[in-house]
């Protein structure tokens, strides 16, 4: 019995459009097995995922739930049959008691069709119980940790009698005591016989409870191992596609060694904390150089640049901007002191999707591009048509609605954005994803040549190689610290991997 | 399903790479948005053709005087809505702040309230100060909507309900007569032939439609209802833009009021601007502004608001009841908004 | 299940009281059955109509079209009220579902905005009123049961004679005001009650609240979510038509121009009853003390011109109102962005 899968996927092929999102990916799942499923963005897991629980239809491939085929049209039925999901913004209902979050859809009916509010209370709370979760059942779900949230997502998905339970990312908003409460709930499910796929960016907790672990990477499936056979640096290298023992091969991206010192310092963080992501980061960025910031998802590197942009507030800490200390309550205020901030997620937080080209390009330039509060279109039409030119972007003309073009293309206008500020400081985060290789090079070689220009340039990357290759000094964070400190010479794969992975503070 | 998965991996290792030049110039989807554009203009010329067919008498000065006076205050106000939907938002205190302002001209132009001295000056006064507070009170949602967040729908409920209690007791109820032909011709006066106030709406059409082409803030105003966040990213200062707004829909209201009471002679607190923001919001909806936010178009507030008038005229002189006008109004905004949504998806 | 007041819930039933209490203290004869009487009587309207636009604002919706629903229903009860009492009713109602059906269809399969879906439902149930009624109000008929609907005391006939003597003491004022408890009040009553059970009692008030928290998340626990939303309108719809029927019996005539501002009146009432205008959270009862609350202020109003101390004009009754609305919607924001996430 142990050794028939409950769960078996093969060969399951999906694609969006002209990109493939899974190519013959696998993957298996034991009875009571708690399985990790872990790649880097785009690798395909999430996508993997929405097949599983009936999100998205694959176009090929095999998928096989206790032995018989297996198509959820929806999520709702596949928590019907078995397969329940627990995504990481819990869909529940913050306002509705624990008692409606557990039976919504299938209340405790007496015959007249009135609801026995006692039976489901205490159904509900022997329920909790066998968690190890004694709280006030009858109260809003929203009164608790996201924690308890969770537990209670994963209690609702066991009383539908789940025997597979996915959790994507699940501890990604949990602090250290409300991990150990999840995974003490994980280790119940699996004395249970119930299975677990456990998808996660936070390498130590995938050694605390999982017993396997599934790697992805481009669409494929490229390693399974049980994870004591596996050590941390082999599972970095391995989601990243990089070999260990390989020789860093050079030009892997298009980055080229600065051509020159760099000059004085532009941005000093000391000692920042933002809400509960980052406790204490420090780094800083001189002139002319690319500043590497390294960290796995959910390190607070993305929280630490919007503290810095003024975007998100700072909970402690000092941020200094040509020496003198700063305190932006708007990106407005930044913006004026002569930062840019390229976001990484371009769709949500970049793009005005229905605005043209010339329209997004200017947006932060348009005070200054104006006397008295009227555009001046004439000089306006000629930043444009300069920075069109000059970063190559390919569009019908400047007045094409931007969501037209393609992500690379949609990217350098938003560089374009900034540049035509003509700023002292950049800050990128993620430069180059979701963007096909042509022009991620092109980026690349766009970001060198500003900072040549003397720009201080604050680079946020998931992909080690542009780290390692473009950075001139790379900063690592690990759970919201700075962990180590690079410089060229001293930065490889390997290094930062390790930092990253195993780093603590000085 | 094998055979699926073959060709699927065959063709996989290009399909990565997207062409140059981003998408493929989709010419069918640019000309059905240009004709889905023009579709309220083109629905107008429909009404006028059909009208210079059936109705008789359709093509005299005073038909068109009619007809245009009839939307002129909804016009108004409705440009100052456009602006607001544009963002995001609504207005529903229109109708109210137009009461205030209603109520409070005739103290000034009369010099009953505060004598300037000269007629001019106090019609001066009776103008200004009217319009300014009726901006001031827009001032108040704003505040209320970017400061505190609150929805605009009940933000602006706040005035629309106490609003017109204001209006009433600053008239204690009372239907102001007045006889102040100087002050009466922004309302009474022609130009050209053509009723003043209509002339006022023209102007506001006018310069509203050149403020959100030309000028920063009204770039800024549809970044903010395009995207929000991504505008603030960006350095638009979205609680300025937000509360920018509401006062101009105040203002835009304000002017409105003194339109009415000026046609009338009187102003009565208890009538003036009833029911205005649900006719501005049936024209800003007819006329093709998304009323999720990010598009606006005021010349399609214009033609929406004139649509509703000649669809409503059409019915009239033909002998059909004006309470089955309404019915087909009803009708129109369903359609309008549908074939909108259709756009989107 | 153990009833849990929102902030805003208790606050709301606390400047009930409060105002009751220094209208009681104040005025002779504010707490004297003919008062409490006649505002019931003639609140028990908006209170129906407040009921209906509760549960639509419950889902995350609201619904512009109620007063002109209840204008439309008023005039074909008026002109059904000479079959009797029940054709009156049923027909009143029936308009009133049928506008409902209509707002509901045009969200759910049309998926338009709440607010212009009924917003065109509006315009047309003015149109259908003002049609049906050729422009003028609609005598009511006499002759049948119909009027008591909304003029009647429902339990009058069983009062005994002792109760209006003049020495019937505390006990015969309070049968009294059960004995003469207005029909319109004990229709309303009896709606908010059937409404709280089916709130808090059946799986249907669960879903819609479930809605209104969440849409996408009651989707993907299996919810009808469409059906639940076609439903409340359906609900508010009825209900409008209700409030029309006893509209036209109350004051003798379908009248196809009344209603206008009802909406905004009833979400106002819902808003301060401490109902969350984005959904999710709400409560019946607390709806009624905000009706109440409201309607009381004009009320107060009226006692306080009748003590000669300073002539406040009935106007201001609509500034107290906004007031209130404004520190309620304002104590809401803060509330929310205390609250744990």
């Amino acid at each position: 019995m142990a050794n028939e899968p409950l769960l078996s996927m093969h060969g399951i092929d999906k694609r969006f459009g002209l990109a493939p999102a899974l190519v013959g990916a696998h993957l298996d799942v034991l009875p009571g097995e708690v399985m990790a499923l872990i790649g880097q963005n785009g690798a395909g897991k999430s996508t993997m995922i929405k097949v599983l629980n009936g999100f998205v239809k694959h176009d090929a491939g095999t998928i096989q739930f206790e032995g018989k085929p297996w198509a959820a049209a929806s999520p709702e039925v596949a928590q019907r049959a078995g397969i329940s999901t627990i995504f990481q913004e819990i869909n529940l209902i913050p306002f509705r008691s624990v008692v409606e979050n557990i039976y919504l859809g299938r209340e405790i009916r007496n015959r007249a069709g009135f609801l026995r509010w006692r039976q489901m209370t205490i159904a509900a709370k022997t329920l909790l119980d066998e968690f190890g979760i004694a709280i006030d059942v009858e109260a809003p779900l929203g009164h608790y940790s996201t924690a308890i949230q969770q537990m209670v997502a994963i209690a609702r998905a066991v009383s539908f009698n789940a025997r597979l339970v996915i959790m994507d990312e699940s501890t990604s908003s949990l602090d250290d005591h409300e991990v150990q409460v999840l995974f003490a709930t994980i280790r119940r499910l699996k004395q249970q016989g119930v299975a677990v796929i456990f998808v996660s960016h936070k390498l130590d907790e995938l050694y605390a409870v999982c017993d396997r672990v599934t790697v992805m990477r481009d669409g494929r499936t490229v390693a399974v191992a049980s994870m004591a056979e596996m050590n941390k640096l082999q599972l970095v290298a391995t989601m990243l596609g990089r070999d260990l023992a390989e020789v860093r091969k050079q030009g892997a991206t298009a980055f080229s060694a600065s051509a020159r010192p760099p000059g004085a310092e532009v941005l000093a963080v000391e000692n920042l904390a933002v809400g509960r992501r980052v406790t204490n980061a420090s780094l800083n960025v001189r002139r002319g150089e690319i500043v590497g910031l390294a960290g796995l998802l959910g390190s607070g590197r993305t929280e630490t640049a919007r503290a810095i942009f003024g975007a998100d507030a700072r909970g402690g800490g000092e941020i200094r901007l040509n020496g003198k200390p700063v305190t932006f309550t708007e990106p407005h205020d930044a913006i004026a002191s002569g930062i840019g901030f390229c976001s990484e997620d371009r769709k949500q937080e970049g793009i005005i999707p229905g605005m043209s080209v010339r329209e997004n390009m200017t947006l932060a330039l348009l005070p200054a591009l104006s006397r008295s509060g009227l555009v001046d279109e004439a000089r306006q039409r000629k930043i444009v048509e300069r920075f069109i030119a000059d970063i190559g972007i390919k569009c019908s003309s400047p007045d094409q609605p931007i969501r037209e073009l393609s992500g690379g293309n949609q990217q350098k206008v938003l560089l374009a954005r900034w540049l035509c500020m003509n700023p002292e400081l950049l800050i990128f985060d993620e430069p180059t994803r979701g963007i096909d290789v042509g022009a991620k090079a092109e980026i690349q070689k766009l970001i060198r040549r500003l900072a040549d220009d003397g720009l201080g340039v604050l680079m946020i990357s998931s992909e080690l190689e542009e780290i390692v290759e473009g950075a001139d000094r790379t900063f690592v964070l690990r759970d919201g610290r700075t962990v180590s400190t690079f410089d060229r010479a001293e930065a490889s794969e390997a290094t930062l991997m390790d930092a990253m992975a195993h780093g603590t503070a000085a | 399903m094998s055979l699926d998965s073959s060709t699927t991996v065959a063709t996989g290792g290009t399909a990565g790479l997207r062409p140059p030049g981003g998408a493929p110039p989709a010419t069918g989807f640019r000309i059905g948005l240009a004709a889905r554009r023009l579709g309220a203009l083109i629905a107008l010329a429909v009404l006028i053709l059909l009208n210079l067919a059936i109705t008789p008498h359709f093509a005299t000065m005073q038909t068109l005087s009619v007809n245009l006076t009839q939307i002129c205050t909804i016009v108004i106000v409705g440009v100052g809505m456009t602006l607001v939907i544009a963002t995001g938002g609504i207005d529903l205190s229109v109708g109210s702040l137009m009461a205030i302002s209603g109520a409070l001209a005739p103290g000034f132009f009369t010099g009953a309230l505060f004598h300037g001295g000269n007629l001019y000056v106090n019609i001066g006064f009776g103008i200004v100060i009217p319009v300014m507070v009726a901006g001031l009170f827009g001032l108040f949602n704003g505040w209320l909507v970017s400061s505190f967040r609150i929805q605009p729908i009940i933000a602006t409920l706040i005035l629309f309900i106490a609003g017109r209690g204001i209006a009433q007791v600053w008239t204690n109820g009372d239907l102001q007569v007045f006889k102040a032909p100087e002050f009466q011709a922004i309302a009474l006066g022609h130009v050209l032939g053509v009723p003043f106030q209509v002339w006022i709406m023209l102007v506001f059409v006018i310069a509203a439609a050149w403020m959100l082409r030309k000028t920063v803030f009204g770039r800024q105003l549809l970044a903010v209802g395009g995207n929000e966040p991504a505008a603030r990213l960006a350095g638009v200062p979205v609680k300025r833009v937000k509360r920018l707004v509401y006062v101009i829909s105040g203002l835009c209201s304000g002017v409105a009021g003194l339109i009415v009471i000026a046609m009338n002679s009187a102003a009565d607190a208890n009538l003036i601007g009833m029911g205005v923001e649900l006719d501005a919001i049936a024209a800003v909806a007819v006329g093709g502004t998304l009323l999720s936010g990010g598009r606006a178009t005021v010349v399609g507030t214009l033609i929406g608001a004139l649509i509703i008038q000649l669809v409503r005229y059409t019915l009239l002189a033909n002998g059909v009841p004006d309470a089955a006008a309404l019915i087909a109004k009803a009708a129109l905004i369903v359609l309008a908004v549908w074939l909108q949504r259709q756009e989107r998806a | 299940m153990k009833h849990r007041w929102s902030g805003a819930g208790i606050g709301v039933v606390i400047a009930l009281a409060l105002l009751i209490a220094f209208g009681g203290i104040r005025y002779d004869g504010f707490l004297g059955s003919y008062n409490i009487l006649t505002v019931l009587r003639y609140n028990s309207m908006f209170a129906l109509v407040g009921l209906g636009m509760c549960f639509v604002i419950m889902t995350g919706g609201i619904d512009l079209s109620v007063g002109s629903v209840a204008a439309m229903a008023s005039v074909v009860s008026a002109y059904l009220s000479p079959y009797g009492l029940l054709p009156g009713l049923l027909g009143g109602v029936g308009a009133g579902l049928v506008a409902g059906t209509l707002s509901g269809l045009i969200i759910t399969k049309l998926k338009i905005l709440p607010f212009i879906a009924t917003l065109a439902v509006m315009l047309a149930a003015s149109g259908t009123g003002l049609l049906l009624a050729n422009n003028q109000s609609v005598a009511v008929s006499y002759d049948s049961a119909f009027t008591t609907l909304g003029q009647g005391n429902l339990l009058a006939a069983f009062k005994p004679e002792w109760i209006d003597g003049d020495n019937a003491g505390w006990m015969g004022t309070a049968l009294g005001l059960f004995f003469n408890f207005p029909t319109p009040a004990w229709i309303a009553l009896v709606a908010y009650i059937v409404g709280s059970v089916v709130l808090n009692a059946r799986p249907f008030g669960r879903h819609v609240l479930a809605v209104g928290g969440g849409e996408e998340a009651s989707r993907l626990m299996g919810l009808p979510t469409d059906r639940t939303v076609f439903a409340v309108y359906l609900i508010s719809g009825g209900l409008a038509g209700l409030a029309g029927v006893i509209l036209a019996a109350q004051f003798g005539a379908g009248q196809p121009i009344e209603g206008i501002g009802w909406e905004l009146f009833a979400i106002a009432s819902v808003v301060v009853g401490g109902t969350l205008l984005t959904g999710g959270k709400g409560s019946v009862f607390t709806t009624l003390a905000g009706v109440l609350l409201l309607g009381l202020i004009f009320t107060i109003l009226n006692f306080e011109n009748g003590m000669g101390w300073i002539s406040l004009s009935a106007y201001w009754q609509s500034v107290v109102r906004g007031a209130f609305l404004l520190v309620v919607v304002i104590l809401q924001s803060r509330l929310a962005r205390t609250a744990p996430a």
